[in-house]
């Protein structure tokens, strides 16, 4: 293996230009690391503002001017949001891990299509770009798109008379069109390209994951698409689709916006729940337990999920057997959910377990999913929801799921890969420091705003009535002790890029039974020369 | 924090697991607390079961979250590799599997008997005994009293100042409000003039948006008399987080008092219907 048919590109040729699916994982996983940054710095700002009642640390950035400070919370609020969807979970999991090791898994050389591969990432700079742009465009009278990541109309048509909203909606063209083109490729990878003898039913959990989540993506990223440009033509071109007053529905565009965003909120869990199962089974020495339960457990999430959609507006006046339908539904997906959970103790059960750091991580990402878990139980009740919808308790649920369901399956996955990577191994005492600090911060940002929800505090409000001090000083607090683990992660990153030390061919033992652990560490520039056998 | 305080957190934060509400104010203002863990006071028989159902929800939240925990921990003790040098080959147990995908369907399905029951008392609307329709504007909500002439007002947030002059909390106090008869279904009408809004008293369990060109409905019937106060909960732009709600509920004779004020005081803001309805909001 590892013989070379032609030479290896240099310089800026080789990531420019790139069709190796491991030069485009990388990018793909530096990408998401800087939008992280980003997204996390944006989180930084609202929490400051947060911190104490009144409005008077934003106006720093706005130079003294209230008012602008208002619409400049509410432009973070977009962009954290749309950035921590398109530009980091989904460039980490999908784009970044999948990319590098959804062909070593199969054992396919490369994806099937690497030319496309390389546009998928390319048009993720400009859509980021655009969105960039946004935030110092005219949006409504003050810069940026204020109108949260849902983007709702009509105030993302006649709320925004700017071309602010524009510029972003452009950004989720880019970034959508990035998606289908990777979904359609990792498609192809999956069906047709596995090596001789591995079936669908012996392919890795992390394969079958990026697998259903594409189909996903393909399913409801066109009716996103389709949404926003009908946003556009409403903005720009006198169209009606969402305005009463020309016979539209505003209501329409919620229908369709949660029809992509609900499949979406999978999309960003699935890679992770696919990830942690290698990394449990991995560590405690075991083959995953109800293996096929654990694939169709996915599968099912998957269906279901493009079912329940108006769960997300079960205030917007709708029929009351409807609200009862989306209630029974949405409690269905915590059926599967449970048999992933309970799918994931039964592999330690028995097991013979190591608290590496990747595991550490999966750990708790299965911990803090099942708070994030039986908190959704609790919000897909329609009658409950009335007190809950729109507020604090919504922003503490769902980033249980994706805050800590999410990034800590991407920082799992990071570590666990990271020796297989660079060839090189991370730092051990940096890490679980980097573990530590991160669990205890996310969790004092996100416990105390269960408080506030119940309390009714609304989300997206820059300023709040004086009785929700306290748990909101406490949430800024987390946040600023979460803030230190993600400069230890980079200290991390840093010491582990400079590190002479090499790891061998499996760094984690006879538990990593997949392919990428038979290649070396970095793996050769190109792989599976000879396709490998899965007896 | 002192000790005392950590102390009286606590002490909330069990009183809150138990009940699920925090204690009954005194004073008649019904408003979040400071350190408030749970739900508001309930003042009306929908959030009543709003909070009993959320407190057995609780219940089967901490439970499995115990259940997960708990587990862990064993088997972190008896699977570590030191405790546990050989790992087991199990991977099918078909019974096991039957379990865990029973159980929590069985769970579910205790749960969704209340569920449906609380869903369909909150949203079928009973007999009426008086209307009151709210248009949301950036920012700031409009009362109209149809029963009574159509008589309607504005309602905008009062500054600091102003709000700790009229003994309002901050962010929360309107220079006028909606007045109500205490036990007396009161049936709303929401719609919004320009984006979505939603109008919402969380004492009451009332949330619903109102959304432009579309009449939303809802009701309640608040059994005690005192101030209440929410907050728009749709994001609607750059003053969202400042445009409350203030509703307060008083005796009939007061209530018949207030509506022969209103009618005198507020009758020149009298609106035509169709003609709001007409106004709409146009592409701009």
């Amino acid at each position: 293996m590892g013989s070379e048919a032609h030479g290896i590109p240099t310089g800026w040729r080789r990531w420019v230009l790139s069709t190796n699916h491991k030069d485009i994982g990388t990018m793909y996983l530096i990408f998401a690391i800087l939008a992280g940054i980003i997204g996390g710095a944006m989180s930084g700002l609202m929490r400051g503002e947060l911190m104490e009642p009144g409005i008077d640390f934003l106006t720093n950035f706005t130079g003294g001017d209230v008012e602008a400070a208002k619409h400049f919370f509410n432009v973070l609020t977009t962009g954290h949001g749309l950035i921590m969807v398109f530009f980091m979970v989904m460039p980490a999991l999908i784009g970044g891990f999948g990319n590098w090791f959804v062909p070593l898994m199969i054992g396919a050389p490369d994806m099937a299509f690497p030319r496309m591969n390389n546009i998928s990432f390319w048009l993720l700079p400009a859509a980021i770009a655009l969105l960039v742009i946004s935030i110092f465009v005219e949006g409504s009278t003050y810069p940026g798109v204020g109108t949260g990541w849902t983007v709702y109309a009509p105030l993302s048509t006649s709320g925004h008379g700017g071309p602010a909203v524009d510029l972003a909606i452009f950004s989720l063209h880019l970034a959508g069109a990035s998606s289908i083109l990777g979904a359609i490729n990792f498609i192809c990878t999956i069906f047709n390209m596995r090596a001789p003898g591995m079936t669908l039913h012996k392919m890795p959990l992390f394969v079958w994951s990026v697998l259903v989540t594409v189909f996903l993506l393909l399913l409801s990223l066109p009716v996103f698409a389709g949404a926003i440009t009908m946003l556009l033509t409403d903005r720009n071109f006198d169209t009606y689709f969402f305005d009463a007053a020309g016979g539209g529905d505003p209501l329409l565009y919620q229908h369709l916006f949660w029809f992509f965003g609900h499949p979406e909120v999978y999309v960003l869990i699935l890679p992770g729940f696919g990830l942690v199962s290698h990394i449990i089974s991995t560590f405690s020495r075991k083959p995953i337990f109800g293996y096929l339960g654990m694939a169709y457990a996915m599968v099912a999430i998957g269906v279901v999920g493009f079912v329940v959609w108006a769960h997300h507006m079960y205030t917007v006046g709708m029929d009351v057997d409807t609200k009862a339908y989306f209630t029974a539904a949405t409690m269905v997906i915590a059926v599967p959910t449970g048999i992933k959970i309970f799918s994931w103790l039964a592999t330690m059960w028995g097991g013979s377990i190591k608290f590496e750091t990747p595991m550490l991580f999966a750990l708790g990402m299965i911990f803090l999913f099942t708070i994030g878990g039986v908190t959704g139980v609790v919000l897909a009740n329609a009658g409950v929801d009335t007190a809950m919808h729109d507020t604090y308790y919504v922003v503490a649920h769902f980033h249980y799921t994706m805050s800590m369901g999410a990034l800590f399956s991407i920082f799992a996955g990071w570590y666990y890969w990271i020796g297989k990577m660079s060839g090189k191994p991370y730092p051990q005492f940096i890490s679980k420091l980097h573990f530590w600090v991160t669990f205890v911060g996310v969790n004092v940002i996100f416990f105390p705003q269960h408080f506030l929800g119940l309390a009714g505090m609304p989300r997206r409000i820059p300023d709040y009535p004086d009785a929700y001090h306290l748990w909101n000083y406490v949430s800024t607090v987390g946040y600023a002790i979460t803030g230190f683990g993600t400069l230890v992660f980079l200290v991390g990153v840093y010491m582990t890029l400079r590190s002479k030390e090499r790891v061998g061919d499996n760094q984690w033992g006879e538990g990593a039974t997949t392919l990428e652990w038979t290649l070396s560490s970095p793996p050769p520039f190109h792989q599976f020369n000879e396709l490998p056998r899965i007896k | 924090m002192s000790l005392n305080k950590i102390f009286s957190t606590v002490a909330v934060f069990m009183v809150t697991l138990l009940s699920g509400a925090a204690a009954a104010l005194a004073d008649g203002i019904y408003k979040a607390k400071p350190d408030q863990l749970g739900f508001m006071e309930p003042a009306t028989e929908v959030m009543r079961d709003i909070v009993s159902f959320h407190n057995g929800l609780l219940i089967m939240c901490i439970g499995v979250t115990l259940f997960v925990m708990v587990l862990m921990i064993y088997i972190f003790i008896k699977f570590n590799a030191k405790a546990n040098p050989t790992p087991s080959k199990t991977t099918h147990h078909t019974g096991l599997e039957v379990v865990w995908t029973i159980l929590p369907i069985v769970i579910l399905l205790i749960i969704a008997v209340p569920s449906f029951r609380l869903l369909y008392l909150s949203d079928v609307i009973p007999e009426a005994d008086l209307t009151v329709k709210v248009v949301g504007s950036q920012w700031y909500w409009s009362y109209e009293y149809p029963d009574h002439d159509d008589f309607s007002f504005d309602s905008i947030m009062l500054s600091d100042e102003e709000a700790a002059a009229a003994g309002h909390p901050r962010l929360l106090g309107t220079d006028t409000h909606m007045v109500v008869p205490v036990n007396k279904t009161v049936r709303m009408i929401i719609t919004a003039n320009d984006v979505i809004h939603a109008w919402a008293i969380p004492a009451f369990g009332v949330k619903i948006d109102a959304v432009p060109g579309k009449l939303n409905e809802t009701w309640f019937r608040a059994e005690r008399e005192g101030m209440y106060y929410g907050q728009c909960s749709e994001l609607c732009g750059k003053d969202h987080g400042f445009m409350p709600i203030m509703v307060e509920v008083v005796s009939e004779e007061k209530y018949n008092a207030w509506i022969a004020m209103a009618r005198e005081e507020y009758a020149t803001n009298k609106t035509d219907n169709l003609t709001r309805v007409a106004m709409l909001p146009a592409q701009q």
